[in-house]
């Protein structure tokens, strides 16, 4: 009882050992801090990441694919039928994607993706990410006829104003069509002898470029071979469009001086695409198509990386297509498994059953393995050397406490002289230290808690104080810093904490207790 | 503010000690100067036997109990008196377990003390003797209350106190009434007088029931009033409960009221 009474006394009466569990307090603030924002992230981020990828793909090795989709489909379906929940084929091929901005050609490195729209949205979340609301009801290759969003649904009034947003989709593409066609108008008057050609709207950008290559396919016609318009009709582009593509924000994207989003391209806008044929040695083929929508799913990886066309319009451009069967190939067969399946259990079945040296079957978590890992990894960094950290608090407990034993050495001989044992003084050292690292990790979860609570707070008000962003949501897509609090993180870090701050006390509690009590009476 | 309370408290007692003298034993004056009673007919209670105990320095080994025999009855008030550094404080230490000595035996209620395990002494030195000392010894962090509490907090696992706290408390209060200090109880030792944190000493000292009271120059560091008050309170519960007293000082005319008085010269009983 005595121990309970003198070390809460102690407590109440010895600020300087308060003064000690600051740091514990500090050092566990910031532990739940970095690791409700880790794993905030972390979470966020597999969230998006589910999102955009199946939860297994079936990849066949190489740009060529494999043949018949429908008989894969089947084989899975049989092999793993019960937890299958929707099966899509896609194709997927490098490619360049080339826009112009006043006389400029732009050019963007992309992952060209050939999707089915309507099976698609079935394996990912693909639809949600689109710009426009009918597109995330049922996405769609046509262009439509306006009400693109012009702030981010997500974030809402806060987030940055699009600028041509308002206009994008049909009206955009009336008024150059417009423009373009008074263009060639006036160009026909001033210089009647320029023949400017027709179709203005699918000028091929390379057409000025001879090159021998260049010649060579538009000898094998393989160029000429496609699009909605057949070549004898008058292209208008103000109210015809091409194959629609819909290309990542990122790709569209520049940053205004204020914030606020500006694009180089606007759904409306055509665009050319370049990518391989899927025959040997693979040719460049390149095609006009129209932007309907933007693809954002707020990792920028993503964003700045994919387009999506239909399927079919890529199997027929890339020549995935057996002329005499009419079946075409497909590059991979994206899975989605139904709520609750083991995902590995599923991949490991389908391995056992295709052979590896044709079929790369992967979950989402392998295909993004090497990120998660990173931040697993800076994650376990950071809470050792934070822990280092409480453990060098415990240092100074260590030195204050030897402080308090010295300042205290009457006190334990009177202890020992009324009959306390040993045991029983260090007791009450090991109590005291449990209670300072209490006090300090009970204000520290309080103090971390509320720091996470009002990150944004105190986001903006750094960013205040330093001039400085601190946290720029461009970069991270994240308009709030996303945290995650995980109770079972922070019982560990209050355990160990806590540890430290009792390990800290055992060498001073132990001097205590071994303190003669006639030396400690004398001690002056 | 202090030497006002201390010396009103003076007065306060001087006539109180007579009351609580009055009240339970009647028969005994309540001027001070008891008339000695020799009890040379009560059993041995303590009996010390070839007691040495030397203290290290350095290199240098000094004795400082060279062979101290001493028999104490039961219920005897005993002056254990002499120079600085003759031992006086030590034997006392040793006989209070709070040390060993080297040689010798020390023998309380026909059992050998001197060599117990450290936990059966502890429980001696908790239920069986009571400590005063010169410099009070109180714990500042607590109040009068908590000091008398002491021993019993340390006597008692955490549930047995908690269960029987309230007649504890009783027991304290009553000691402090008997030392004069119910105005005190609340009060932290800074805020009390030296011969008032004296009086919570020897409550303190007395909380448990000891059978016998060992003193380290109890009135050494108060004035020659507080001293004298001091002295009577310990006569007075010679003589009212019997209890064994032991007494170092090296004042004389305080050890001349003592049953008997033992001198120390140079480690030894002169």
């Amino acid at each position: 009882m005595y121990k309970l009474v003198l070390c809460w006394r102690y407590l109440q009466t010895r600020y300087i050992a308060l003064a000690s569990v600051i740091s514990v307090t500090l050092g566990v603030a910031t532990l739940i801090v970095v690791n409700s924002v880790m794993s905030g992230f972390t979470h966020e981020m597999q969230f998006r990441i589910h999102g955009i990828l199946s939860d297994i793909v079936f990849d066949g090795h190489g740009l060529e694919g494999f043949a018949d989709s429908q008989w894969h489909m089947q084989r899975i379906r049989q092999i793993a039928g019960d937890d299958i929940q929707a099966m899509t084929p896609t194709v997927h091929v490098p490619a360049m994607l080339n826009y112009r901005v006043g006389q400029r050609w732009v050019h963007r490195q992309v992952n060209f993706i050939g999707i089915d729209p309507a099976t698609y949205s079935l394996v990912s979340d693909c639809a949600d990410y689109l710009q426009h609301p009918k597109n995330r009801d049922a996405p769609s290759f046509q262009l439509r006829d306006g009400g693109y969003d012009v702030q981010d649904r997500e974030l809402g009034e806060e987030s940055p104003y699009r600028h041509g947003m308002e206009m994008a989709g049909w009206p955009h593409r009336r008024r150059i069509g417009a423009e373009e066609k008074a263009w060639v108008a006036a160009q026909k008057k001033n210089n009647p002898q320029l023949a400017v050609p027709e179709r203005v709207g699918r000028a091929d950008p390379f057409s000025g470029i001879a090159t021998p290559l260049r010649a060579a396919e538009s000898e094998a016609g393989v160029v000429q071979q496609w699009g909605p318009v057949s070549e004898d009709q008058v292209y208008d582009k103000a109210t015809q469009q091409e194959t629609g593509v819909i290309i990542g924000y990122a790709l569209a994207q520049v940053l205004g001086r204020e914030g606020d989003h500006y694009f180089l391209v606007l759904p409306g806008d055509d665009v050319k695409l370049t990518f391989p044929t899927a025959g040997t040695p693979p040719k460049a083929v390149s095609g006009s198509f129209t932007v309907v929508d933007f693809y954002q799913s707020k990792m920028s990886e993503y964003d700045s990386a994919f387009v999506f066309a239909p399927i079919e319009k890529l199997q027929e451009m890339r020549g995935m297509i057996n002329p005499s069967t009419g079946v075409a190939n497909v590059n991979s067969i994206q899975v989605k498994l139904r709520e609750g399946a083991d995902i590995e259990a599923v991949r490991d079945k389908l391995r056992a059953a295709f052979p590896p040296e044709l079929y790369a079957i992967s979950t989402w978590r392998d295909k993004q393995g090497p990120l998660l890992a990173a931040v697993q990894m800076e994650t376990a960094i950071l809470n050792i050397l934070l822990f280092l950290i409480i453990a060098v608090a415990g240092f100074g407990i260590l030195a204050i406490f030897f402080m308090i034993v010295v300042e205290k050495t009457k006190d334990i001989g009177i202890l020992k002289s009324l009959g306390a044992s040993g045991g029983g003084v260090m007791a009450i050292f090991l109590s005291y230290g449990l209670l300072l690292g209490s006090v300090g990790s009970g204000a520290g979860l309080v103090l971390g808690l509320l720091f996470v609570n009002n990150i944004d707070h105190v986001r903006r008000s750094v960013e205040w104080i330093s001039g400085q962003p601190v946290f720029d949501p461009s970069i991270y897509y994240f308009q709030e810093i996303p945290t995650l609090v995980d109770p079972q993180m922070i019982v560990w870090v209050i355990m160990g904490a806590m540890a430290i701050a009792v390990i800290a006390s055992v060498l001073p509690a132990l001097r205590a207790a071994r303190l003669h009590p006639v030396e400690a009476l004398r001690y002056e | 503010m202090s030497d006002i309370t201390s010396h009103a408290s003076h007065e306060r007692t001087a006539s109180a000690t007579g009351a609580v003298l009055s009240q339970n034993r009647p028969d005994l004056s309540c001027s001070a100067g008891y008339d000695h009673e020799p009890k040379s007919n009560t059993p041995v209670q303590i009996s010390v036997r070839g007691l040495k105990k030397n203290y290290q320095r350095g290199s240098n080994v000094i004795p400082v109990l060279r062979g101290v025999d001493l028999d104490i009855r039961e219920g005897e008030f005993v002056a254990i008196v002499g120079q600085s550094g003759c031992g006086k404080s030590t034997l006392l230490h040793i006989l209070g377990t709070l040390d060993q000595p080297d040689a010798g035996e020390i023998v309380f209620s026909d059992q050998r003390i001197d060599n117990l395990a450290a936990r059966k002494r502890d429980r001696l030195r908790n239920n069986t003797f009571g400590l005063i000392f010169q410099f009070y010894h109180l714990l500042p962090e607590l109040n009068a209350e908590g000091n008398v509490l002491l021993p019993l907090m340390i006597g008692q696992g955490f549930f047995g106190y908690l269960s029987k706290r309230w007649a504890f408390r009783r027991r304290a209060a009553e000691l402090l009434e008997k030392v004069h200090l119910s105005h005190r109880r609340k009060h932290k030792p800074r805020e009390l007088s030296g011969g008032e944190m004296q009086r919570v000493a020897i409550a303190r000292a007395l909380v448990n029931g000891p059978q016998v009271l060992l003193a380290d120059e109890p009135t050494g560091n108060l004035d020659r009033a507080a001293g004298q008050e001091i002295f009577e309170i310990l006569r007075n519960l010679n003589a009212t409960e019997n209890l064994t007293i032991v007494m170092v000082t090296h004042d004389e005319k305080l050890a001349e009221q003592a049953d008997r008085t033992v001198r120390l010269v140079e480690g030894r009983i002169e």
